[in-house]
């Protein structure tokens, strides 16, 4: 079995060989997904989806709360995204940050109501502000555009210095979603396994604990919140800039329930990179099965169900049992656990 | 002056009263005991010296200083340790990790969120130290699910040791411990009281009267005796426990 908190190899490396394989497969799928029978857009939606659940993970997996209402977060990100582009000026450095920003102000006041609930109140609080925040976009008709969606964002160059590169290209604007993914990966990564992140997963595992031994545990709660709010803004402005609009559907509790479903299925309780491989899998299969039947979603839930029944360590811990079988020199990490006589 | 005092602490949970009137003072450098039936409330007394509950009436002072009302990170963070009847640990990691965790020096880490924990060897000597106290050193790369009932409570008592407090609160250290994991934790009390100012609520009367001081005896939320194990040799309810727990041996 494998675990979060198991110690990584060598802890304070910044790039490790999965992100390798990452950064490898990323600079393949353009032309990988075509010969494999998809399309480029895809590439982009899984790109911004593994960050928003890479960010997602730092609260749900690594800190054991569960946020239920994160999507709205995701769609702030895309409704400041455009509203800066259409208000204030077509930019994409702006516009990256005017996301960011946004959804790091409501993260940041959610953040406070929420971090000194625990369990079941903190999940319903989480369902309750998603909710509030789906319904402003429904209802602010003059901002949002409402149901109808904020239309016509476009996408702004890139621009470094003196070069200027034009993400119009679909090929182009997955590269550069890519390129942000590295950057939050290698982030999430690091913070993972900081004392900070270390804080995190001990209030996983025993929050009275961590206070009786002296955190300031509704900081740290604050903090990740936060944190996971901004890495979605951020998913967002590029969910924007690829849908060239923003609706309020990502926002709704069905989305939110997605990246939990993603997230779950793909081991993120047990690894880092579980929520990478269940965005992967959500999306294949949404284009593979859903290209079969359209009752595709029925049997991605029932998997999801099979999945948190039989094998709640998801994907990850298929794969990771998968490897140590192939390696079975590899001493047994896993300890019985003591029985408890109290 | 008394390191550690209660002053007239009062405890109700709705209209089920708890702590009646409980007035107690620790001396720096002793170990105190306290004993008393079960459900008599002195778990819920550490829970409010601790931090964990305010209490309704009463103060509690530490080193002269006000701290009932305050958090209990706060009141930790003063050098304040306990451990817990019930055990509490970081069950998914190591050994060391549970003590790394109490570390004030990996406390103030905390912001520099992107220097690495397992490859400072300063402060994994120094969680080692910790261990090794307890007897657990050889063990501190062994998950902690993974240590048996005995060491459980030993890595208890270290992650309280780990915050280097200046009084140490431990809440029945020895129960369902066996007759020899007893007396290797009698010796561990012996050497740290030469550190540390200790508490602690227990149950096995041999135990207690050969470690401590000073033992307070608390029965319906009230102290109802107070005194060295000697004065309190001759006490009712002492006498009449100590005979209860000889025919049950
Ligand atoms: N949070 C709470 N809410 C309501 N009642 C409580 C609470 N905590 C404790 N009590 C009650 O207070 C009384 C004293 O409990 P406490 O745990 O302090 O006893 P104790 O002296 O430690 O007993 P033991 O020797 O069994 O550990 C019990 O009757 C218990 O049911
Ligand atoms: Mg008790």
């Amino acid at each position: 079995m494998i675990s979060l908190s198991d110690i990584p190899a060598r802890p304070s490396a910044w790039i490790t060989p999965p992100m390798i394989a990452l950064a490898l497969l990323l600079l393949a799928a353009p032309d990988l997904l075509p010969a494999i029978g998809l399309y480029q857009y895809l590439g982009i939606e899984i790109a911004i989806w593994i960050g928003f659940a890479l960010g997602f993970n730092l609260l749900f997996g690594y800190t054991g709360l569960h946020s239920f209402g994160h999507g709205a977060y995701l769609g702030i990100g895309a409704y400041a995204f455009g509203l800066f582009q259409h208000h204030v000026a077509v930019s994409l450095w702006g516009g990256l940050l005017a996301a960011v920003l946004a959804a790091g102000i409501a993260g940041a006041l959610v953040g406070a109501f929420l971090s000194h609930r625990r369990g079941i109140y903190y999940a319903l609080l989480t369902i309750g502000f998603g909710q509030i925040f789906w319904f402003l976009a429904m209802k602010l008709h003059r901002v949002t555009g409402g149901e109808d969606g904020l239309l016509g964002i476009p996408r702004p160059p890139l621009t470094l210095g003196p070069w200027q590169v034009s993400l119009t290209d679909n090929r182009a604007l997955f590269y550069f979603a890519a390129a942000l993914l590295m950057i939050v990966v290698v982030l999430c990564w690091r913070l993972a396994n900081s004392p900070f992140g270390r804080v995190l997963q001990a209030i996983r595992q025993n929050e009275t604990r961590a206070r009786f031994v002296g955190y300031e545990v509704w900081r740290f709660k604050w903090a990740v919140f936060t944190l996971s709010t901004m890495i979605a803004g951020l998913a967002g402005s590029l969910l924007a800039m690829a849908q060239q609009s923003a609706y309020p559907d990502v926002m709704s509790l069905h989305q939110s329930g997605l990246i939990v479903m993603m997230v779950l299925v793909g081991g993120g309780l047990v690894s880092f990179w579980g929520p990478v491989l269940g965005v992967v899998f959500y999306f294949v299969a949404r284009d593979v099965l859903g290209g079969l039947t359209e009752t595709w979603l029925l049997w991605y839930g029932l998997i999801f169900m099979a999945m948190v029944m039989l094998r709640p360590e998801g994907l990850a811990g298929m794969l990771h049992d998968l490897l140590r079988r192939s390696r079975p020199r590899q001493p047994s990490a896993a300890p019985a656990p003591a029985t408890e006589a109290v | 002056m008394a390191l550690f005092e209660a002053r007239n602490i009062h405890k109700r949970f709705g209209s089920r009263v708890v702590l009646e009137n409980i007035s107690l003072a620790f001396e720096e450098g002793q170990i105190s005991g306290i004993m008393g039936p079960n459900g008599a409330g002195k778990s819920t007394c550490f829970h409010v010296l601790t931090g964990q509950h305010k209490p309704d009436r009463g103060e509690v002072l530490f080193d002269g200083q006000r701290i009932s009302g305050l958090p209990p990170q706060r009141i930790a963070r003063m050098g304040v340790s306990r451990s817990f009847q019930l055990m509490n640990l970081f069950d998914d990691t190591v050994v060391i990790e549970n003590v790394m965790l109490a570390l004030p020096a990996f406390r103030e880490r905390r912001l520099k969120a992107m220097s690495a924990v397992f490859s400072d060897t300063a402060l994994i000597d120094r969680a080692l130290v910790v261990l090794d106290q307890v007897g657990l050193a050889v063990r501190a790369w062994d998950a902690a699910a993974s240590l048996s009932y005995g060491d459980r409570r030993a890595l208890e008592i270290a992650v309280a040791l780990a915050a280097e407090p200046r009084i140490l609160f431990l809440d029945e250290p020895t129960s369902g411990l066996g007759a020899e994991a007893t007396r290797r934790l009698a010796l561990l009390v012996r050497r740290l009281r030469e550190r540390y100012t200790i508490v602690m609520i227990e149950h096995d009367m041999r135990f207690l009267f050969e470690l401590a001081d000073r033992i307070s005896v608390i029965h319906w939320g009230q102290v109802i005796a107070e005194g060295t194990p000697a004065q309190l040799g001759d006490n009712k309810w002492v006498r009449r426990s100590a005979l209860a727990e000889a025919t049950h041996a």
